[in-house]
Parts: structure tokens; sequence; C-alpha cells
């Protein structure tokens, strides 16, 4: 009889450890969802927090420039070229303009810099925020009656929430002054045929922004924010040691790029199938 | 009065405290010895509040500390300061802002006033020369002071020390131990310091408690301690344990 335990217990252990699995998802959500909700409690005390606003918002918004400036014109050139092609089988290559700007302003703009923020300032969060969790940096908070959400988080958010917008609205026009350069010398279109083109899908006769902008800068903005909070929840949840905090970075990261993929989808069905016009 | 009667506690499968009855007295220094894992540390948490017991009684000035709200519980940690074992100060902020930070987040002082204290306690723990380095450029002992510095700015009623001379070699520790034993003199504060240091109980302890496998085992003054048949205090006394 005893020798029959184990081995049903064996084929239960997978079980289990899905269980716990889920388990660990769920309380992540649970804290990272009540660690957002405190901290948009505390909103108002963000202009006590400014200076520790503008030091995130430089590493958010400055730091990462340099990068998603690269990535964003190499992208740019990449979809013109793999696009012109197409066009120029079918004839069509004055459309290189919109379609490029309405690829960059509604999706590929805001994606490129959600990922490049997740990997270089969302990972740094982590970090930071983990080596205070395991150095009793944040225990020490606590004891002094210091809300972290207030104190640590607040100031994160703000500055992501604020700089991914920002960083997405120039990735943008870089990328699409990559297409440019890529329209002109590879597919034969002149300067100007394309600027009126880009002009064209970027303006709206009925309101300020047109759709694809202003839906693609919410994107950026949702973004901004869960890549912090995610980063933050990650970082408050580290344990033991550097080990844990190295786990709570690529932690951050991961949930950061699979929030950004399934926000991005959400908020997309929501504005063109839900609220098509 | 730090007062805990029959308090257990039990993280994750193993039972750190089993019934721990601990009394500190007004304006003395308390030292809780024990080995490593003997749950010294649990013990301050409790204290704090960051902790709650699974059974027993935790009271601070009378007031059962695990019953409280979070105001409440706000209000009885003003009257405490919390030294970590490595002063736990933050790391972007220079010392004088590490120190200032309990003042300024949690009072309405004026900034005029709140620097005249922060000099005023930097100057009892000796860091008035380094109030403006930041916590990576000085040493772990001075990171202590200003760690203690703040714990103090408060003027607090009580001061928890967790294992205060973790790492430092022994002059520093002792240096920090005779700060220990001004600070109560000067400040009048109760203390409860959790150590495994023989040398540390030596100096800085009024009352000693010797903690083992989740409970006191003995407790007295260091003159009773001495007298003390026990295996474990005989091999902390003699420095075995150390």
């Amino acid at each position: 009889m005893s020798g029959t335990k184990p081995t049903v217990r064996g084929w239960l252990e997978p079980v289990r450890q899905a269980g716990a699995q889920v388990d660990e998802v769920l309380c992540a959500a649970g804290y990272t969802v009540g660690l957002l909700v405190r901290t948009f409690a505390a909103t108002r005390y963000l202009p006590r927090r400014r200076r520790f606003f503008l030091d995130a918002a430089h590493a958010a918004g400055v730091k990462s420039m340099p990068v998603s400036l690269v990535v964003a014109l190499f992208a740019g050139m990449i979809l013109a070229l793999q696009t012109g092609i197409e066009l120029r089988r079918l004839g069509q290559t004055e459309l290189i303009g919109n379609i490029l700007s309405l690829s960059m302003c509604r999706e590929m703009g805001p994606f490129m810099t959600g990922i490049i923020l997740a990997a270089t300032v969302g990972s740094a969060i982590a970090a930071e925020v983990g080596t205070m969790k395991v150095s009793d940096e944040v225990t020490a908070l606590d004891v002094m009656s210091i809300d972290v959400a207030n104190y640590i988080v607040l100031p994160r958010v703000a500055a992501m929430t604020l700089m991914c917008p920002t960083v997405t609205v120039v990735t943008d026009l870089v990328g699409i002054a990559g297409g440019a350069v890529v329209s002109h010398f590879h597919l034969g279109i002149t300067q100007q045929t394309y600027w009126l083109a880009v002009r064209e899908s970027l303006t709206s006769t009925t309101s300020i922004l047109p759709k694809d902008v202003y839906v693609g800068l919410v994107k950026a903005i949702v973004f901004g924010c869960t890549i912090a909070i995610v980063s933050c929840s990650a970082g408050l949840r580290a344990g033991g040691g550097a080990l844990g905090v190295g786990r709570a970075v690529q932690r951050a990261v991961m949930a950061s790029i699979i929030l950004i993929i399934v926000l991005g989808y959400a908020i997309t069905w929501l504005f063109y199938f839900l609220l098509p016009e | 009065m730090i007062e805990l009667r029959g308090v257990c506690k039990r993280l994750g499968s193993r039972e750190v405290l089993r019934g721990l009855d601990l009394v500190v007295p007004e304006g003395l220094n308390y030292v809780l010895m024990g080995r490593s894992g003997t749950g010294k540390s649990v013990t301050l948490k409790h204290v704090i509040g960051i902790l709650r017991p699974d059974a027993g009684s935790v009271k601070v000035d009378g007031v059962e500390v695990p019953g409280l709200r979070r105001k409440e519980l706000q209000e009885l940690r003003r009257k405490m300061g919390y030294l970590f074992q490595n002063g736990a100060l933050i790391n972007w902020l220079t010392v004088e802002e590490n120190v200032a930070l309990p003042l300024v987040e949690n009072t309405r002082m004026a900034r005029s006033e709140i620097r005249d204290r922060v000099q005023e306690t930097l100057k009892v723990v000796g860091m008035d020369h380094a109030a403006r380095q930041f916590p990576p450029d000085v040493s772990g002992g001075m990171r202590l002071r200003a760690g203690l510095a703040r714990a103090l700015v408060g003027r607090p009623r009580y001061v928890l020390y967790d294992e205060p001379n973790a790492g430092l070699d022994p002059i520093m520790a002792r240096q920090i131990h005779e700060l220990i034993a001004h600070v109560r003199d000067r400040f009048q504060v109760t203390g409860l310091l959790v150590t495994h240091s023989r040398q540390c109980a030596l100096d800085t302890g009024d009352r000693i408690g010797v903690l083992d496998e989740g409970r006191i085992v003995a407790e007295g003054t260091m003159e009773e301690m001495w007298q003390s048949t026990h295996p474990l205090v005989r091999s902390f006394l003699s420095g075995h344990a150390d």
C-alpha cells in the first residue's frame, strides 16, 4: 500500500506545480492591481515628489532615446522596403507614405517604444526597487510610516506614463523619416509626394488629432503606466538577495512584454471594433 | 514598556517563536541574544508591527500592537526608532536627507527646524562631517551611525536595534556599542537589541535574555547571567557562540 502512494503523488505532482504557478500569477496580479490603486490614490502627492519624478523622467525619456531612435529609423526603413516591393508590383508606390505613417502611428511606434522601455527602463526599475527590498530599505520606509506606493512607485509611474507617449511621438517621426529615405533612394518616390501622403494620413478635418494618432498615443500612455507598475511590483516582491533581484527583473520584463501585446490588442479592438467611429 | 506574552509565530513550515515571554523595562537596554535563526529579528518585527503573531500578545505602552489600525500603528511607530543591520539608508538621498526623511514625511516641522534637529542628531552620532555624502560613499560603520541618527531624529521613546554590529570590525563595533549606551543616557530611550555577540551584550546591555528554540531560556542582569549554569548562556558568555 505504501509503495503505491508515491506513484499517485508522482502523477499529481505536475498538477500541483501548475496549481502553484497559477496561484503565484494570481497573487502577483492581485498585488500589482492593489499597488496601482494605492498609487492612483497617492497622485495628489506628486508635486512633493517632483525631484524623483524628474530623475525618473530623465531616465525613461532621455537615456532610452538613442536606442529608440536607432530602432525606429531602421524599422521605418525595413517597413518601407518590404511594403515598397509589393506596392511597386501593383504600381501603387505613391501610397507608401500613407501606409508607413499609419503603420508607425497606429501600431509600430507605441509597440516598439513599449518593448524598448520595458527592456531598458522597466528592468532598471525592477532592479532598483528589488535591491531596495532585499536590503531592507523598503521595510525601513514602512517602519517610518512612509507609504511605498507614494514614495517609490508614484514618481516612476508618473514619469513613465508621461515619457512613453513622448518617446513614441519621436519614434513615429524618426520611423516615418527612415521610410522617406528608402522611398527616395530605392523606390524613386519624390520627397514631396511622400510627405504629402504622410500629411494626408496624419491630419483630420473633424478633430485635432486623427484617430490613428491618438489611439497610438493612448496605447503608449497605457504601456508606460503598465511597464512602471509591473516593474515596481516585481521589485517589491523580490526576495532572497541578488538572485531574487535577478528573478524580479526577469519577471518584470516578461510580464511587461506580454501585457504590451495583450493590451495593444485590447485597445485596438476597443477603438476600431467596439467604437469604430 | 514593551511586553510580549506567549507569542507564537510560524513562518512557512518552521515554528520560529514558541510562546515567547519578554518584558523590556523603561529606560534600559535589553539585549536579546541567541544563535542565528532563533527568531531574534522576528521578535523585533512583532514589536514594530511588521509581523503579527499567530498567538499571544504584543504590547507597547499597554497598547496591543497586532490589533492596531493602520493610522494607529503609524502613530505608535513614531514613538519608535529602528536600526537595521546595514543601516538601510536610501541610496539616492544624502546622509542628511536620509536622517531628515521621517520628519519631512511625517511632521509639519519647518525646514529650518528640521535642519537644526538633523544637524544636532548627526553630531550626537559623530556623522556631522559626512552629512552631504551619499550612503554608497561612506563606510559600513558610518552607514550604521547614519541609520541610528535616522532612528533617533524623531526623538523616539524606544529604539530597536537589529544586529547593530553585524559585519563591523571589532574597533568599529565597540564604537557603535558605546554610541548605543550613550544614546540611552542622552535621550533616555528604552532599547531592545538583538545580537549574537557577547561583546555587544557586555557593552550595551542592562538586562540580557537568551533566546533558544523560540522562547527565553535565561534572563537577568549581566551579573546574574555570569552566575547562570545554563549551557547556552555559558557558551555565549565564554565566547564560544560568538
